[in-house]
């Protein structure tokens, strides 16, 4: 019934559309628009095509932008409207500033009209004066692209003079002339996709590896040649930099475990939950932003950050004050201490947020990534943790190597009996350098949230990892666990395409124990007579 | 695997042949009496007390899997809640016991011999994993317990002693698949299947690529990955499914469990994974789990489900309400951003069902009460009237596939003209293609290649 009604619905449109050409006027482009959206797909691949034909067409951008972000608006009786970026409602096509009724519906978006839409969003996009937007438009289309769209792509290359967006328009070009009759045009666009090709031509160009003609075959066998050359060695870059990402990860994990438990010694099963505390004050500061200053979102981040430190080297502080400076030379009693305070931690921060995971978004500008070749992509938020962890790393180090605490601090763990005869306040300097490392687990937290989950058991899953990197890389040494952090990250991804993720992870497990056989000191050993 | 339960549940009943010796047990039935755990063990409830009606909730409120258990259990609550206002069961009101077994499976089957044993409840409703599953089910078999289980899971199991009213992989898998490779879906060549290292995506996978197999696509345009529970770099992975697209039309298979689906879903967003191109389809992530994730940059992606709490009819308004309701008077943990879904629709479902079937029986005794649950149909929230296989135990459900909205809600793009039959044991798999799960006369078995009685009323085959 109701696809009847649809097709009548359709039959009663393109009548109106030919009545409208008999009369010289324009056919409707907010009718085409309005065509997009119907459910039958014959009727959405026709108004696409006639949204395309049209002269005007460019002034269908801004709606059809808004339809792929779900911002577009229809009223009961047809006519669209949309918000723009600025929050103002205007009229589709006309783009004149209207008040949208109250009754009008957002129109929904699903996959099989965006599979529609983008392709012809890439079309009128190849005339923005941006060119990131051109270069985006460009490679929709090289995937996308339907071979009708030629000449259109022949005509921006034309007046294109941006190199990376030529480039795109070529390929997208050269996949369209592989069908070509022509053997001539055939062997120039293997030549293009030789030099510039990328791995999501290899299923266009299997076939012609095939084909009857020598020439075309060589060609194809030459082109597939040099594009899965470059994928290696893009993968090769990919495991490199996933790598150095990993350990990034890692090494925030460690590095406050590096100063509990590497400079003072205690074993503190709680460290993971000090991740998890730093990760829920980001998520609360996300949320007072969220309330009270939502214009100000991004920045949220900047709040959290010197928040979250203070709250967990609070945290840290309390603990060491009440549970931890009771049981320093008693390793068993602190293991068992501070597994039972995590258990506490985590119970309570289930009783006050629930079990669930909480939500914590990234900023705008943490979202999304940078894509360096085909098929390594940057995610902006990764390079943030590795350029956050590094300055971290390299503050503390500052700390304790260029300040009175520092020295304070390497005196104490170096010989605390001694350093108590010179009148250092060791009960002091242990408080606050326990402090420091849980503080510093708590920026960790912040960075975690940017990855992955945060719920009450966030920690647990960073813990055996944490003890891990700090025994492998030397007790006491800071330098070492930054080194077994990078070795660990980096041998985890070059072992995980071959092994895969599960048989990766133990491999690392044994390969570190082997290690450890080896070399009982971990990495970076302390060199001299004190550390017995 | 199901023939090593049933083997075990077999030895087991064996053990405790001796000790049951003065029980009266009633067989209810030819097929209870033929099942020798069955009619061996005591029934663990008596029908003439005049008390409250005693039920087990056995779902992790702490542990890994809290995070999807705990709203189970109030749904169960809620689901108990509501049938005593009206005036309980046999003029009897229900009492639920809840235990929390902590996602520890070993601690399920404990917590469920106790629940049976000592807490005497006529029936359980319980288990999220399929490994917990598979923990307590030789204890349900045992004692002749009863389990509803409300959980999507891979099928190739049906045991006398559980009613799995979540669905099997005809229901979930099979029919997402087939979506994908269609025109509407997208029109995949490839597919990447991605799961969590465990008994179900394991078994679901398998059936996949069987079921791939049956379709013409080969090993080549298969890729299979597993990543460890918790697992939360998935850089590589999605870099792999990128370099394995290799410009076909690929779609991925998700049956990531847990929390690991977040760091996943970030991950194909800041790759810049577009739902249009390839999809990914998951079978484990619902409105429950998309609580905790940022959705927008999943926005496209498919779950395929037997309800989703957009669904638009009546009974889904009222199954809302009421659950908004509960969690207000009750004042649980996350407030007005509290979702149905599917296992929850599953849990609602099972309980109203065990009730109907009590009030038929008249007796909370486990033998009558499987009797009278096959058959029952319910007014379900997903809009349809859905009935219990009294054969192999398992719901009819309508398959629905949404695609993620920016509200974390599903929008549904397709779906089944009405409720599918499970098959309990996969078609696609050869060794399994052959076995029957039917618990009426005269196959009387959950795993089975010929009929235990003969229709003149001899036994055939041994109790396998």
């Amino acid at each position: 019934m109701r696809r009847l009604a649809l097709v009548l619905w359709v039959g009663a449109a393109s009548l109106l559309v030919v009545i409208a050409r008999a009369y010289g006027a324009d056919p409707s482009l907010e009718d085409a628009l309005r065509g997009l959206t119907s459910e039958d797909e014959r009727a959405v691949d026709e108004s696409a095509a006639r949204i395309v034909a049209s002269p005007n067409a460019s002034s269908a951008l801004p709606a059809l932008e808004a339809l792929c972000d779900e911002r577009l608006r229809a009223s009961p009786d047809g006519s669209l409207f949309y918000t723009d970026e600025k929050g103002q409602v205007r009229r589709a096509i006309t783009g004149a500033v209207a008040a949208a009724p109250a009754d009008a519906k957002a129109v929904e978006m699903n996959n099989a009209l965006r599979r529609v839409v983008l392709p012809l969003v890439a079309r009128l996009r190849l005339g923005s004066p941006d060119v990131n937007v051109r270069l985006a438009a460009a490679s929709e289309l090289a995937k996308r692209g339907g071979a009708d769209g030629a000449p259109l792509l022949r005509a921006a290359f034309e007046r294109e003079k941006d190199r990376g967006v030529r480039d795109a328009i070529a390929v997208a070009l050269a996949r369209m002339d592989l069908s070509s009759a022509e053997r001539a045009t055939k062997l120039e666009a293997l030549e293009v996709l030789r030099k510039l090709g990328d791995g999501s031509l290899k299923a266009d160009l299997a076939p012609l590896a095939q084909d009857s003609d020598a020439a075309v075959r060589g060609a194809a066998l030459a082109a597939l040649g040099s594009i899965e050359g470059r994928e290696r060695v893009v993968s090769l870059v990919g495991d490199l930099v996933h790598g150095v990402s990993l350990a990034s990860v890692l090494l925030f994990a460690a590095l406050g475990l590096a100063i509990t438990f590497g400079l003072m010694g205690v074993i503190n099963m709680a460290h993971g939950e000090m991740l998890m505390i730093g990760a829920y004050t980001t998520y609360c500061v996300q949320l007072l932003f969220e309330k009270y200053a939502p214009g100000a979102f991004g920045a949220y981040l900047f709040v959290a950050v010197p928040l979250a430190f203070a709250v967990t080297t609070f945290v840290g502080i309390g603990l060491e004050r009440a549970v931890i400076r009771h049981l320093y030379g008693r390793q068993l009693e602190t293991l068992l201490a501070t597994w039972g305070i995590s258990l506490i931690l985590i119970q309570t921060v289930r009783l006050v947020f629930g079990a669930q995971n909480v939500s914590v978004a990234n900023p705008q500008w943490l979202a999304g990534g940078v894509e360096v070749a085909h098929g390594l992509v940057l995610p902006y938020s990764r390079i943030a943790v590795v350029v956050f962890v590094v300055v971290v790393a390299l503050a503390v180090w500052a700390l304790l190597s260029h300040t009175k605490l520092g020295l304070l601090v390497r005196a104490v763990t170096q010989n605390r009996a001694m350093a108590a005869c010179l009148g250092v306040p060791t009960s002091r300097v242990d408080m606050w350098i326990f402090g420091l490392g849980c503080g510093i687990a708590g920026l960790g937290g912040v960075a975690l949230s940017q990855l992955g989950n945060v719920g009450p058991e966030l920690g647990q899953g960073y813990i055996i990892d944490s003890f891990m990197v700090v025994v492998l890389g030397g007790v006491g040494r800071l330098a070492g666990s930054v080194a077994a952090a990078l070795g660990l990250g980096i041998i985890n991804k070059l072992l995980e395409p071959f092994a895969g993720a599960v048989l990766g992870k133990i491999a690392i497990l044994l390969l570190v124990i082997l290690f450890i056989q080896r070399r009982p000191q971990g990495l970076f050993a302390l060199k001299g007579r004190v550390e017995t | 695997m199901g023939k090593t339960i049933v083997a075990l549940a077999f030895c087991a009943a064996l053990a405790a042949l001796p000790g049951c010796e003065k029980n009266e047990t009633k067989p209810a039935e030819p097929a209870a009496s033929a099942s020798g755990a069955a009619a061996a063990a005591p029934a663990p409830a008596k029908t003439d007390t005049g008390g409250p009606i005693k039920v087990g909730i056995l779902h992790s409120l702490s542990g890994t899997m809290a995070i999807s258990e705990t709203s189970l259990k109030d749904v169960a609550l809620m689901a108990i809640d509501e049938i005593n206002a009206a005036g309980g069961v046999l003029g009897r009101k229900i009492e639920p016991i809840v235990v929390d077994p902590a996602s520890n499976w070993p601690l399920f089957a404990e917590k469920a011999r106790d629940l049976i044993q000592n807490q005497k409840v006529a029936v359980t409703f319980g288990c999220w994993t399929s490994v917990s599953r598979k923990s307590v089910l030789p204890v349900f078999e045992e004692l002749n317990g009863l389990l509803f289980y409300p959980v999507q899971y891979e099928g190739e199991e049906s045991s006398f002693n559980v009613f799995y009213t979540g669905a099997a992989p005809n229901q979930q898998a099979i029919p997402a698949v087939e979506y994908l490779m269609s025109k509407e879906g997208g029109g995949a060549k490839r597919f990447v299947l991605l799961g969590t290292d465990y008994v179900y995506p394991r078994t679901t996978n398998k059936i996949l690529r069987y079921f791939l197999h049956s379709k013409g696509i080969t090993d080549d345009d298969i890729m299979e990955k597993y990543t460890p529970f918790g697992h939360s770099d998935y850089q590589t992975i999605v870099a792999e499914m990128k370099k394995f697209s290799g410009g076909k039309r690929t779609a991925i298979i998700s049956t990531i469990n847990g929390d690991s689906n977040v760091p996943f879903y970030k991950e194909l967003g800041n790759q810049g994974i577009k739902a249009e191109d390839p999809p990914v389809v998951a079978f484990s992530v619902g409105e429950e789990e998309l609580r905790g994730i940022d959705t927008k940059p999943l926005v496209g992606h498919l779950a395929a489900w037997n309800y989703f709490m957009s669904i638009d009819n009546a009974e889904n308004k009222s199954f809302i309400a009421k659950w908004r309701a509960y969690v207000k008077s009750k004042g649980l943990a996350g407030g007005d951003k509290r979702v149905t879904n599917d296992p929850m629709e599953a849990t609602y479902i099972g309980i109203q069902m065990w009730a109907h079937a009590v009030e038929q029986a008249h007796s909370t005794d486990v033998d009558a009460v499987r009797q009278a649950v096959g058959y029952q149909k319910v007014k379900a929230p997903s809009g349809f009237e859905i009935q219990m296989d009294a054969a192999n135990h398992h719901l009819h459900k309508p398959v629905f596939i949404g695609e993620i909205k920016s509200d974390g809600q599903f929008k549904v793009v397709w779906k089944t003209p009405g409720p599918i039959r499970a098959q309990a044991w996969s078609p696609f798999i050869p060794e399994s293609a052959k076995k029957v799960a039917d618990w009426t006369y005269p196959w009387a078995c959950g795993n089975c290649t010929e009929p235990k009685f003969s229709p003149g009323g001899g036994v055939l085959a041994k109790a396998p």
